[in-house]
């Protein structure tokens, strides 16, 4: 059970880090922590204690594998994340160019 | 020919019981939440996105452990492509002005975050009331997937059977979702020719 | 000058590398989007050992995005082709499953990975050579 809480502690220090840095790549780095304990999260209820990886032996045909619906789902969600961290960045070069900070307030101030 | 995959641990016993994998996975996340809690203040902007690479690279020795070596795999390489990324869109500032003000203002918001984070572990500690201890899993949707998957579908990866022959929307889906983002970061960065 | 002799070598084992997980993707670990990310790689370190002068990247940019988006063309296809022949459903496995354990088994998995390993590789390239043009192009 340790574990499960110390997967959230970890979220809520990327919750913390996207609510109050002004920095547009603290968020961004924020975020993508927030992503990782969640992928922790889901691949950690699917652990089975005396289980192999799962790519099936058919020569015994009574092992007990790890489940692999999870590690399909948080396959899927990494790449995701990948995509969206990339738009991310684009965001936020232009961002620099046009107003020359990545400070999310003085950009809010500056309306050019 | 035939090609038997070397990855049958077979006479490999599984030497981390339920007590020393809990152990083992606490303490790679008490490094990986000190590496996020030194990320997010750090002053300097590179120091800050090498901090990301450790959570990162410490998810990878997760998944090992945690007998899922495609995660692993692909994990790795996206979180140093990632890096990369991040490293050449820093490198033109490094710098970050940080502003420390102690009104009264700053410390009751920072009294309510306080509050609102307790509500939310607490609801949490409700939550994972009923799941089962690490390693003990009833697999109660999985069963329909797993069973007859090898016959069903012909490969001997079940979690590439499972994303490719049952489940083939969802990666089609991705598919698209990756190509989506490929043309809005073309469509973002777009410099007008010379006229 | 000793990174511009060695990279190639090393870009050419990392694409064979890539292409071996995407082929076996029914049989070891890995798969479509694994080899994908490290055939993006073998391309990625070329370019970062190179620098943005060296090559005429907006033609590279118009080949990765060209290439990816053939390659989701040809997962939509085969995904139709499985509405055509058999039961009426999409995407459904109809070329014959072998014996478990074989290069060729599986029904058209190893079809879907090798298209799907082109596409993400094009989309991370893609992303990368934009950036990488957008930075030297704004810097001139």
């Amino acid at each position: 059970m340790t574990v499960y809480i110390l997967c959230f502690v970890l979220f809520l220090v990327g919750l913390y880090g996207v609510f109050t840095r002004r920095n547009l790549i603290k968020i961004v780095i924020s975020k993508s922590i927030m992503e990782f304990s969640i992928f922790l999260l889901l691949v950690l209820i699917g652990y089975i204690d005396t289980g192999l990886a799962p790519i099936v032996n058919p020569e015994s045909p009574d092992q007990v594998y790890v489940d692999p619906l999870p590690q399909a789902m948080v396959l899927t969600a990494i790449v995701i994340s990948l995509a969206v961290t990339a738009m991310l960045m684009a965001t936020s070069i232009r961002l620099y160019r046009k107003y020359k900070t990545f400070d999310i307030r003085e950009i809010k101030n500056l309306r050019a | 020919m035939g090609f038997r995959g070397p990855g049958h641990p077979a006479a490999f016993a599984n030497k981390l019981t339920q007590s020393n994998m809990e152990l083992t996975i606490s303490i790679i996340l008490g490094f990986m939440i000190i590496g996020a809690i030194y990320a997010i203040h750090a002053r300097d902007l590179l120091s800050a996105v090498v901090a990301m690479g450790i959570v990162g690279y410490g998810l990878v020795v997760c998944f090992l452990l945690l007998k899922a070596p495609d995660l692993a795999i692909v994990q790795i390489v996206v979180e140093t492509i990632t890096l990369v990324i991040m490293v050449a869109v820093v490198l033109d500032s490094t710098r970050e002005e940080l502003k420390i003000s102690l009104d009264r203002r700053a410390i009751v918001q920072v009294i309510a975050g306080l509050i609102v984070f307790a509500g939310l572990f607490y609801f949490f500690t409700l939550a994972i009331e009923n799941l089962d201890p690490l390693g003990i899993h009833t697999m109660r949707m999985s069963e329909t997937y797993v069973n007859g998957a090898v016959e069903k579908t012909g490969s001997i990866n079940l979690v590439t059977g499972v994303l490719f022959d049952f489940r083939a929307y969802d990666t089609l889906g991705e598919a698209v979702i990756l190509y989506i983002a490929a043309l809005g970061v073309l469509t973002l960065l777009r410099i007008k020719g010379k006229k | 000058m000793i990174v511009k002799k060695v990279t190639p070598l090393l870009a050419g084992l990392i694409f064979l590398f890539g292409v071996y997980i995407v082929l076996h993707g029914h049989l070891t670990p890995g798969g479509g989007f694994a080899g994908g990310a490290i055939i993006a790689g073998a391309f990625i370190l070329l370019i970062l050992a190179y620098g943005s002068s060296a090559l005429n990247l907006r033609k590279e940019v118009a080949g990765s995005s060209n290439t990816e988006s053939v390659a989701l063309l040809m997962v939509c296809i085969l995904a139709i082709m499985g509405l055509l022949f058999g039961a009426k459903v999409f995407f459904f496995n109809f070329l014959p499953k072998g014996t478990p354990g074989e290069l060729l088994s599986a029904g058209f998995i190893p079809l879907y990975n090798i298209f799907i390993g082109i596409e993400v590789a094009g989309a991370i390239l893609t992303i990368f050579l934009a950036l990488v043009i957008f930075k030297e192009e704004s810097s001139k």
